[in-house]
């Protein structure tokens, strides 16, 4: 009867391993190209984020290359990343709010946004740190203001 | 039999008296802000510091009309659905009429100036540290702020939370003035003391709460159930959060994670506030939440 039992319980955990797993792993090439794109953001600002924080030592040309970056990726055209049925209620594997749907000039307002933020850290990202910094936390509020309005909580 | 039931009554009558007399609501003393000249500029760091705005706008304001503190935001707990007030200096529907003792009176004793108890959904068990020096600094602040003539709506409580006579009990309970962390503490962290102790509320949703709604100080900063809904509110002691000091500044001045996510939920609204800080001040919020005292012990 235990045996019974655990094999059970080895059963379930199993079912929510990978239903988690599922959650996580986005299939739609749509969501998943989006994702990517975050992360390529993420990427660009943790290079400058770790030398406003100290962790690594400041480099001019780095941190004009690492902007130089962001303020490309921020001028991607994403129209055909977020096709309709991709959001979080349709695709598990999104946190992409129905809201998005539903307010497009409002994205883009913020969209445009979060452009001006890494023209404005692409200006500052080479000239010194101080300025490197200051430019942070315009950044960060960039990226809040949308995820605020449009991503759901994590699980 | 009868003669006795009176005498019962009577007595149940004076302690019920006395009981009520004893959690009357409280205004503050004048004679603690007498002389104190308010700093403006102060007021406005006192302000984004005690996060005002992130309760006390209008749903979804963003940028300069979080200065319009019309209230309406709504907080949904397991004792029901609070919506913040107007704050505004409007004379009529905000505080606009209120004195700086007034505004005392709200954030150390949870009272109103006619003497109603607030529900400590306005966080005046971490407010009552404030310093006399920073009520009065905020309230010349608030006043400048614009009026709003939208009237505050009712919170949606019932019973027995709707007793707002209760309250005086909860305060003698839950509401203490005095430090959470005691101890040896350098200046930069005594700084983040304050900050995150009295004016940031931080531990209003990082520590758990026990079934009459009081902190459970054991687990001060430990993290607690969400009241919205889904989730948990993360604990932030040294062994639950192991980012960097420089980390926790960032997070607070950017929003920014430590893998260069950004902050999400009710946190995205703090580092509204938080960003609007002094580096210094951000440095001291971390170097103080290193201090406090670990999950495990």
């Amino acid at each position: 009867m235990t045996k019974y039992l655990s094999f059970a319980a080895a059963g379930l955990l199993t079912v929510a391993i990978v239903g988690t797993s599922m959650a996580q792993e986005a299939k739609n090439p749509a969501v998943k190209a989006r994702q990517s794109l975050m992360s390529l953001y993420a990427f660009n600002i943790g290079q400058l984020g770790a030398m406003a924080k100290g962790e690594a030592e400041y480099n001019a040309e780095a941190a004009a290359a690492a902007a130089s970056n962001l303020a490309t990726l921020t001028q991607v055209d994403q129209s055909a990343m977020w096709p309709a049925g991709t959001d979080n209620a349709a695709d598990p594997s999104s946190r992409a709010l129905p809201a998005i749907w539903q307010n497009f000039p409002d994205v883009s307002a913020k969209g445009q946004a979060l452009a001006e933020a890494a023209v404005a850290m692409q200006a500052a990202a080479g000239q010194d740190l101080d300025a490197l910094k200051a430019a942070m936390g315009p950044l960060g509020g960039a990226c809040s203001a949308c995820h605020k309005a449009y991503r759901a909580p994590k699980e | 039999m009868r003669k006795w039931g009176v005498t019962a009554a009577a007595c149940a009558a004076v302690i019920v008296g006395a009981g009520l007399f004893v959690t009357r609501p409280r205004l503050a003393d004048p004679a603690v802000l007498s002389g104190l000249v308010p700093d403006i500029a102060q007021g406005e760091q006192v302000f984004h510091a005690a996060g005002c705005a992130a309760c006390h706008s209008a749903p979804g304001a963003e940028g300069e009309a979080r200065l319009v503190l019309s209230g309406g935001r709504r907080f949904s707990t397991p004792f029901g659905t609070f919506v913040a007030p107007n704050i505004s200096s409007d004379p009529a529907h905000g505080i606009g009429d209120w004195t700086p003792v007034d505004l005392a009176g709200a954030l150390w004793h949870g009272s109103s100036p006619d003497r109603q108890h607030y529900y400590p959904a306005f966080p005046y068990a971490s407010y009552v540290r404030m310093a006399p020096q920073d009520v009065v600094s905020l309230h010349a602040f608030l006043m400048s702020l614009p009026a709003d003539a939208t009237p505050s709506a009712t919170h949606e409580v019932g019973f027995p939370f709707n007793l707002r006579l209760a309250l005086g009990g909860w305060k003698l309970l839950f509401l203490r003035s005095g430090w959470i962390v005691d101890g040896d503490l350098s200046g930069q962290q005594q700084r983040g003391r304050y900050l995150v102790e009295a004016l940031g509320h931080c531990g209003e949703c990082h520590t758990p709460r026990n079934a009459l709604g009081g902190l459970i100080l054991s687990k001060w900063l430990q993290g607690a159930p969400n009241p919205g809904g889904k989730g948990r509110i993360p604990g932030l002691a040294p062994d639950q959060l192991d980012w960097s000091e420089a980390d926790i500044a960032e997070y607070l001045k950017s929003g920014f994670t430590p893998d260069y996510d950004s902050a999400g939920g009710e946190m995205a609204e703090v580092v509204l506030n938080t960003a609007k800080l002094s580096d210094a001040d951000r440095l001291a919020i971390a170097s103080y939440l290193k201090a406090i005292p670990q999950s495990r012990d």
